[in-house]
């Protein structure tokens, strides 16, 4: 039958290479329905519990995405007229962003004041190049002495300040708002630098996050995917000897991606950092199937003397089997991914198996029809990288059992090197240094205010029981732990505005600044307060609507989430040992969500990862018609995986989201090198009179040595380009996965066959 | 001569209410709106009872309870006084505004849990009322000066025929770029007003229902609905026992009054 599919191919190769084009194109119409996903929250399920709290959270007050100026004047302060003036027109200017529905800064804090029996409300800061050194230092003073301003609109020292914008996406259409913000906040920032030379100006918020992803897609794929088909021509050129067969399997690839992104684009599938490493994933894995096809089509051309059409064939009836085999395991290793908990990643594994599947056909129709066409010249008759690998084969039937101990000695040690690695999935992380957000972002949380935040919506059990005393107090108790924690920057509650509300009732007597006593008084205070507040500036977003809970939130220091989640965890403790029933909370924000992923997608991969395995072996054990061998391969199958994770405890020794994929994602590639040594190895054992095991594996060194360490040569330097992700993310993804596809190679070529020969005879 | 075409002009110009071609958006805009506030001058003063029902887009709600008396000021923006009902905790608690056209408006609050009456001074008109979708600027009453005007259209809503205009407010720190209102031709009384934020975004929509005549001249929405688009949050307020000419004065519209007001 494969024969006959065989010839079939070289036969209506005419109508073959049409079809391909016509169907490709078809399904990669689908390319112009593609759009970048712009939302962090892309990254959750919608089953995931911390974002069902957290979005619970945002429902009951005023949601947070926002956009944070972060302006740091070169003089060092923050208190002269002429920058407190740019922050009076940025205030200003905020309000024209789109979507924006509050706008917080040092000018238009409102400070309450008493004078005899009036309460003054007022901006803090009015037409400050009015103001004289004595008002200016009156503003520091107050604005450096007020918990709600000091390590959040303004840094300690009085050097940098902030101006936070509010953002409510209407989400009617999600892929337009998000970047219409940013542009916008870009060019007033920019706008005010033109103005103000003087001053730094840096632009963050979870909005500007938002952005981050399309931007760092986009710029990802218009480099890296360029970047990775240079290395692909380079390694085959190089390799293959042979401008006709580079140039089919870069048609293949080419074909393949487009087919992948069509689909992606019909099924709706949005782009987002994690996905828009797709194309240079599917590149990377179509080198294989081609290449296979093409080395042993060039050998049967050089060694055998056969004409291209019989050297065709012979490929074909040769790697047919191990190359479906491979192409189905390393799509099902992909499709493991669907068993994770993160929507991105899921989309990557389906878009890459996708790609797998598209490259297969592609290798085993367009490919053979279009090179019976091509001039395939051979220009000498061996190469030197088939010389060196019957050579490495010696070595290793020479020296296996030396191999066999050194190679376990190793996998065993790096594998104890495992628990070295720490859980942490620092969003912020997520992006490289080269994206100008991630820059915004790390200079704000040195010099203003962290990013990572905690935050509780704390339930007083009835209507309006905001102002019961008990309750206050018992929530500036839970402020006061929070501002003892070493990891704590600033801790936003309501209990100090009733404080300043009663100091300043009490005509600004610093001894009241406590909380009020009786109910009815808090009561009165939050009324007359609320009804003094101007447009935008309501207390919505610390008071629900019944106000029978309020909004608390804890500013934390860039710690890695394994802190952040013990001090959610010594929180809640403290909440239960101190506080009544109804007063304990859960502590929800993006922070805490991403403190899980990681976590959660590692659990739930493992359990996709253990069910492709089984699937895997399965399939092998049934294609290789033996279940010794096929249990055999399970060693050169996992170790690789083991031993990279052992090497990146040593190395980086953090884990994370992105690495929960990597295994996996590198299984069924894992896979494919010993299918195609073992196919080989079989083969020689039973048809050409039943070799014995060290003749079997001299055999399989020379006919597939060459065709596994080119295919890893492009797999490692594919996962490497993606190291130059502006995502960490895929960066730390590339990476891992090339280590484990170079461990893979040694594993297949200096420990299975070894293995082989030791519990073969 | 060119005296006597002028007086001539000026001799016809009463005679041309709204119906002259000749006249501007703009000043047709403006004569709606002197009519409209000139169909509800006189009404001396007025009291009554008013629910507010917040809710948020989760369909949480909460209910205040207040009562809302109103001393009509010739020249300047009308005196009111709210005393709150319910919660229980602000049960007592009055609220004295003298409102003004373009300047920010004259508070005081007494608070009888501190047993003092402590004046407010603060840019609030364009902030929230209790926390509710309505801003003062929204409640207080709609003086002619408030705004510019420019009448756009006429058109029907929900079958009544209406002046479509658009006002600009004039206060300074309004947290408006401008409204559009359907003003019922009948009633000179709006039916609806779509409010544009500082960026001139929608952000939100009053509806006014169940109106009632008093007097045989004073209409009042008794059903009136503000929703925020931007939020999804909405407020509600429905009104009772609305009384006219209870015979209020001044003196109900002072500082002191405030810690007797009921």
């Amino acid at each position: 039958m494969l024969e006959r599919f065989s010839r079939g191919v070289i036969r209506l190769r005419w109508l073959i290479i049409p079809l391909t084009l016509i169907l490709v194109a078809a399904a990669g119409s689908g390319v112009k329905n593609l759009r970048f996903d712009s939302d962090y929250r892309i990254f959750f399920s919608e089953e995931n519990p911390q974002l069902l709290a957290f979005d619970a959270l945002q429902n009951t007050y005023t949601k947070n995405d926002n956009v944070l100026f972060v302006l740091a004047p070169k003089g060092g302060d923050v208190f002269t007229g002429e920058l407190l003036q740019a922050v009076v027109e940025l205030t200003e200017e905020s309000w024209q962003i789109p979507y924006s529905i509050r706008v917080d800064s040092l000018t238009n804090y409102q400070h309450t004041q008493a004078e005899e029996d009036d309460l003054i409300v007022a901006d803090l800061v009015e037409d400050p190049l009015s103001l004289d050194q004595t008002a200016l230092d009156r503003i520091r003073n107050i604005a450096l002495n007020e918990p709600r301003l000091k390590n959040r609109t303004v840094s300690p020292q009085g050097d940098v300040t902030g101006v936070n914008v509010t953002i409510q996406l209407p989400g009617k259409r999600p892929d337009a708002e998000v970047p219409e913000v940013a542009a916008f906040a870009r060019q007033i920032a920019e706008k005010l630098r033109n103005a103000h030379p003087d001053i730094e100006i840096h632009l963050t918020g979870m909005s500007m996050m938002n952005n981050a992803f399309p931007e760092a897609s986009i710029k990802d794929m218009s480099t890296l995917i360029p970047g990775m088909f240079l290395v692909v021509i380079l390694v085959l050129g190089t390799l293959l000897r042979s401008l006709w067969a580079t140039v089919g399997t870069v048609l293949v690839i080419f074909l393949s991606i487009i087919t992948a992104m069509g689909l992606t684009g019909w099924l709706g599938i949005g782009l987002s950092g994690p996905t828009s490493a797709a194309p240079t994933i599917i590149l990377t894995m179509a080198v294989a199937d081609s290449v296979h096809i093409l080395i042993t089509f060039l050998t049967a051309l050089r060694r055998q003397g056969l004409n291209r059409k019989e050297a065709l064939l012979e490929s074909l009836r040769i790697n047919m089997q191990p190359i479906f085999l491979t192409s189905l395991t390393t799509a099902i290793g992909f499709l493991s991914m669907n068993f994770g908990d993160v929507p991105p990643f899921r989309d990557l594994g389906n878009i890459v198996a996708m790609g797998v599947v598209a490259a297969f056909i592609l290798s085993v129709t367009f490919l053979p029809a279009l090179i019976s066409l091509l001039p395939v010249k051979v220009s000498f008759s061996r190469t030197r990288t088939g010389m060196a690998m019957e050579r490495l084969g010696d070595f290793v039937v020479q020296r296996r059992n030396g191999l066999l101990w050194g190679m376990s000695a190793l996998a065993l040690g790096l594998v104890a090197c495992i628990p070295l690695n720490e859980l942490n999935d620092e969003f912020v992380k997520y992006f490289s240094e080269e994206v100008e957000f991630r820059r915004a972002t790390d200079f704000s949380s040195e010099r203003l205010t962290g990013i990572y935040q905690i935050e509780y919506s704390i339930e007083s059990g009835e209507s309006n029981g905001v102002a019961k005393p008990d309750f206050l107090k018992d929530v500036d108790r839970f402020a006061d732990w929070y501002r003892q924690q070493p990891e704590v920057i600033h801790v936003n509650t309501l209990t100090d505005t009733f404080k300043r509300l009663n100091r300043s009732m009490h005509g600004d007597d610093p001894a009241y600044y406590r909380l009020p006593e009786a109910r009815d008084l808090a009561a009165q205070y939050l009324l007359l307060y609320e009804m003094s507040l101007p447009y935008g500036l309501d207390l919505n977003n610390q008071i629900n609507v019944d106000k029978s809970a309020t909004r608390f939130t804890a500013t934390l220091q860039n710690i890695s989430t394994n802190e952040v989640l013990a001090l959610a965890d010594r929180a809640k403790a403290w909440l239960q040992a101190n506080l009544p029933p109804v007063m304990q909370a859960e502590g929800s924000s993006p922070t805490i969500m991403f403190a899980h992923i990681g976590k959660r997608n590692i659990q739930s991969m493992l359990t996709g990862a253990t069910i492709a395995l089984v699937l895997i072996s399965g399939i092998l054990i049934i294609a290789l018609r033996s279940i010794k061998i096929g249990l055999i391969s399970l060693i050169p199958n996992l170790v690789p995986m083991g031993m990279a994770f052992g090497f990146w405890g040593i190395v980086e020794g953090e884990v994370g989201l992105a690495l929960s994929v990597v295994t996996g994602m590198t299984l069924g590639i894992v896979v494919d090198d010993s299918v195609h040594f073992l196919s080989k190895y079989l083969r020689a054992r039973r048809e050409n009179g039943g070799l014995s095991s060290a003749e079997a594996v001299r055999y399989a060194f020379a006919n597939v040595g060459t065709a596994l360490w080119v295919t890893s040569l492009v797999l490692v330097a594919g996962f490497f380009v993606l190291t130059f992700s502006s995502f960490k993310l895929n960066s730390g993804m590339g990476l891992l996965a090339g280590i484990t596809i170079s461990f893979a190679l040694i594993a297949d070529f200096l420990l299975l066959p070894p293995l082989l020969m030791k519990l073969e005879d | 001569m060119k005296r006597i075409a002028w007086l001539f002009i000026l001799a016809l110009l009463p005679l041309s209410p709204l119906s002259a071609e000749a006249q501007t958006p703009e000043e047709k805009g403006l004569a709606i709106a002197r009519e409209a506030d000139l169909r509800d001058t006189g009404f001396a003063d007025q009291s009554n009872q008013m629910v507010m029902t917040l809710k948020n887009r989760h369909g949480e709600s909460s209910v205040r309870h207040m009562r809302l008396k109103v001393l009509e000021v010739e020249g300047d923006g009308d005196k009111s006084l709210s005393i709150f009902n319910r919660p229980r905790d602000i049960k007592g608690t009055a609220m004295l505004t003298f409102s003004h056209a373009t300047e920010p408006d004259d508070q005081w609050m007494y608070l009888p849990a501190l047993k003092r009456v402590k004046r407010i001074s603060s840019r609030n008109k364009s902030g929230p009322f209790m926390g509710s979708e309505f801003a003062f600027e929204d409640l207080g009453s709609q003086e002619v000066e408030k705004y510019t005007y420019r009448w756009l259209r006429d058109e029907p809503l929900d079958g009544r025929d209406c002046f479509v205009i658009e006002r600009i407010p004039a206060y300074k720190h309004s947290g408006y770029t401008s409204q559009t209102v359907w003003l019922d031709k009948q009633m000179y009384q709006p039916l609806k007003v779509d409010y544009f934020d500082r960026k001139k975004a929608l952000l939100k929509t009053q509806t006014f229902g169940e109106y009632r005549q008093y007097l045989d001249q004073f209409w009042r929405a008794h059903d009136i609905h503000m929703v925020n688009h931007q939020t999804g949050k909405s407020t509600h307020l429905e009104w009772s026992d609305v009384q006219f000419k209870t015979g209020l004065s001044e003196r109900d519209f002072n500082r002191n009054s405030l810690k007797r007001a009921k």
